[in-house]
């Protein structure tokens, strides 16, 4: 019998914790695919957020540090200049990378560390219960914007792509989707470029990962999908914000 | 070596290189921007890391980071900047890494001023970040003793895999003495040094198959591990507590009417103080704790002779490390406490008041 997928080898054995139709173990995936592609399973290390991707250092199978919340663009710039030989990936939530870890990715970003970046976008806290995101969408509907997210009052959310691409020094900067199997395929290869750039120490490389919270938004996986479709991807819109690779600036 | 005249904050800056830090993180504030001004300067020049981060709290992360691969790595900051650290200090010391931290403590609280004080003393010695952990605090008194720290706080960071703080404050890192370096590590020593951490820290998989997967981390959900976890760290601490205990006595004898405690800056205005009493016959002993975590509790008991009418604490705070004393002494004899606050520091002759008054 001919073996079409199996276990990529950058993950180890260990049964996600995640909520059915959550969208991390699709993440997950993509990134130690992308790792066994490029041969470098043994000289990454990862950096595993706070929020519902805590254990991420359970899952990915080389060296990873666990930071503090929103800090993981810091640790693994400290991670970076103190072992140039190795890649370092950061693994963050909306929660995590656009509020309290604002200035450190803005900054990491800034220097052009050499690290890539990936940021679940899901609209919403996760594993605190469903409070608001920085990324909560105008009207939205969350445990600490009960009446919908007013956007007079709090603002409208920050679409970090877009911030990151008025600075200079990022090399690769790309917003995907996880809600559709095409859009999978699609996020794949932006997250094999991602980890390849990162392995030619080009630069600075994000990757935003379009995705869903059944659990805190209250759909069903399918319904999740679907509303994040019809409302997330019309004001967080896929595609290359920058690509130096391939000449995008 | 001859001896250079040098600013504190240089000084430890220089030593701290010769150490082997190679990665140094941190942001400016005065009364220590000297220390990073230096870094930038000199990390060049030895092929290390110099990067002046975005906050206390990045700087600190970065530290983190450096610490979890296993390289000698190195922050400063002033009273304030300390504070934004101690988020990441908890994580270090949880997660059990080696590395330096230089506090040149300015008046507090808040923005306070720019002044030298000793107001970081609890922050320092009792916490500062949340979680039960201990930092290693040393507490240099001289720009000589300033610089020698670097060198002792590395190997003590490295022996325990702990945070070491090196607790100055304004007037020794702004001002000049005479100092002398110890011979620089060579690359091979530097080398040797980051190999015993290669068994444990973010490193290269170089065993082919036998791929490792190592974790740098404080996180433990499950409350009997953690539980289990603080007790370990407490065994550690409780080795440190009966090896690492430093101080220094000056004129302490059965003879004396008066022991005096006082660390750091004020400790060099008491002994001054003390020279002045004993021309006139009053006897006077200081004891001067080098670190004040782990603390010399015994020492200060058994310092106290059959004559100690009073121990007298003087310090540069509110009566912080008074209640170390207190603990020491166990009531035996009373424990006055005199100090100045909010960056004034005491000159001898204030001290000498204070002593002369005691007879
Ligand atoms: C300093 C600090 N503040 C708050 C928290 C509590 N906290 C844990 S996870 C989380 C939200 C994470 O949300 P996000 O980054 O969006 O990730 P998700 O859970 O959605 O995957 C918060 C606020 C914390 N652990 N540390
Ligand atoms: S709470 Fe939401 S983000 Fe967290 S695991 Fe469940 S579905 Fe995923």
């Amino acid at each position: 019998m001919e073996i079409i997928a199996k276990r990529p080898e950058a993950l180890t054995k260990v049964p996600f914790h995640y909520c059915p139709g959550c969208m991390h173990g699709v993440a997950h995936r993509l990134i130690a695919e992308a790792i066994d592609e490029n041969g470098l399973i043994n000289q990454i290390a990862g950096v595993a957020p706070v929020g519902c991707a805590v254990f991420a250092y359970n899952y990915f199978n080389c060296d990873m540090a666990e930071a503090a919340h929103g800090r993981a663009p810091a640790v693994a710039t400290g991670i970076k200049r103190a072992r140039p030989d190795m890649h370092v990936f950061t693994y963050q939530g909306d929660g995590d990378l656009a509020a309290i870890g604002t200035a450190e990715i803005i900054h990491s970003a800034n220097r052009g560390e050499k690290i890539s970046v990936f940021f679940v976008n899901n609209a919403i806290y996760g594993m605190t219960g469903g409070q608001m995101a920085p990324t909560t969408l105008p009207d939205m509907k969350t445990t600490t914007s009960p009446y919908g997210r007013n956007v007079d009052d709090i603002g409208y959310p920050i679409r970090v792509c877009e911030l990151l691409s008025t600075l200079v020094a990022p090399y690769y900067i790309e917003r995907v989707s996880l809600l559709s199997p095409a859009d999978i395929i699609k996020a794949k290869k932006a997250v094999s470029k991602a980890i390849r750039y990162n392995k030619e120490n080009r630069g600075f490389t994000f990757i935003e990962f379009i995705s869903t919270c059944p659990t805190n938004w209250g759909y069903e996986p399918e319904q999740a999908r679907q509303w994040a479709k019809e409302n997330m991807l019309p004001f967080f819109k896929p595609g290359v914000f920058r690509d130096k690779g391939e000449g995008v600036e | 070596m001859s001896k250079i005249l040098m600013k504190g904050n240089e000084a430890i800056a220089e030593a701290a290189i010769r150490s082997g830090c190679r990665l140094y993180f941190a942001y400016p504030i005065t009364p220590q921007s000297e220390l990073i001004e230096y870094m930038a300067k000199m990390m060049p020049k030895v092929k290390g890391t110099f990067i002046q981060a975005e906050s206390e709290v990045a700087a600190i992360n970065m530290v983190y980071g450096a610490a979890g691969s296993g390289k000698r790595v190195m922050t400063s900051s002033s009273s304030p900047g300390i504070s934004l650290k101690m988020e990441g200090l908890s994580y270090i010391a949880g997660a059990e890494l080696p590395c330096v931290v230089v506090n040149v403590q300015r008046g507090g609280p808040g923005l306070g001023d720019i002044q030298p004080a000793q107001g970081d003393y609890f922050q320092a010695t009792k916490g500062g970040g949340h979680g039960d952990y201990r930092l290693i605090v040393l507490a240099p008194s001289s720009v000589q003793e300033f610089a020698d720290m670097a060198s002792e706080a590395f190997d003590l960071a490295d022996k325990y895999r702990n945070p070491v703080m090196i607790l100055a404050d304004g007037m020794l890192g702004q001002m000049m003495e005479p100092v002398e370096f110890k011979p620089a590590k060579t690359e091979e020593e530097l080398q040797e040094l980051a190999n015993q951490h290669l068994s444990w820290c973010i490193c290269p998989n170089e065993d082919g198959d036998k791929k490792h997967h190592h974790e740098i981390n404080s996180l433990e959900l499950d409350p009997q591990v953690l539980e289990q976890h603080v007790l370990n760290l407490y065994k550690k601490y409780a080795i440190i507590d009966k090896n690492e205990i430093r101080y220094e006595t000056y004129n302490v004898s059965d003879d004396n009417e008066v022991l005096c405690v006082a660390w750091g800056t004020a400790s060099r205005v008491v002994k001054s103080a003390i020279n002045e009493v004993l021309k006139e016959g009053k006897n006077v002993g200081l004891i001067r704790p080098i670190r004040v975590w782990p603390y010399p509790y015994d020492a200060i008991k058994q310092a106290i002779g059959k004559n100690v009418k009073k121990v007298y604490v003087f310090e540069l705070n509110s009566g912080q490390m008074v209640e170390d004393v207190k603990i020491a002494v166990e009531g035996k004899v009373p424990v006055d406490f005199w100090g100045k606050v909010g960056g004034v520091v005491f000159t001898p002759a204030e001290i000498k008041e204070k002593l002369e008054s005691c007879f």
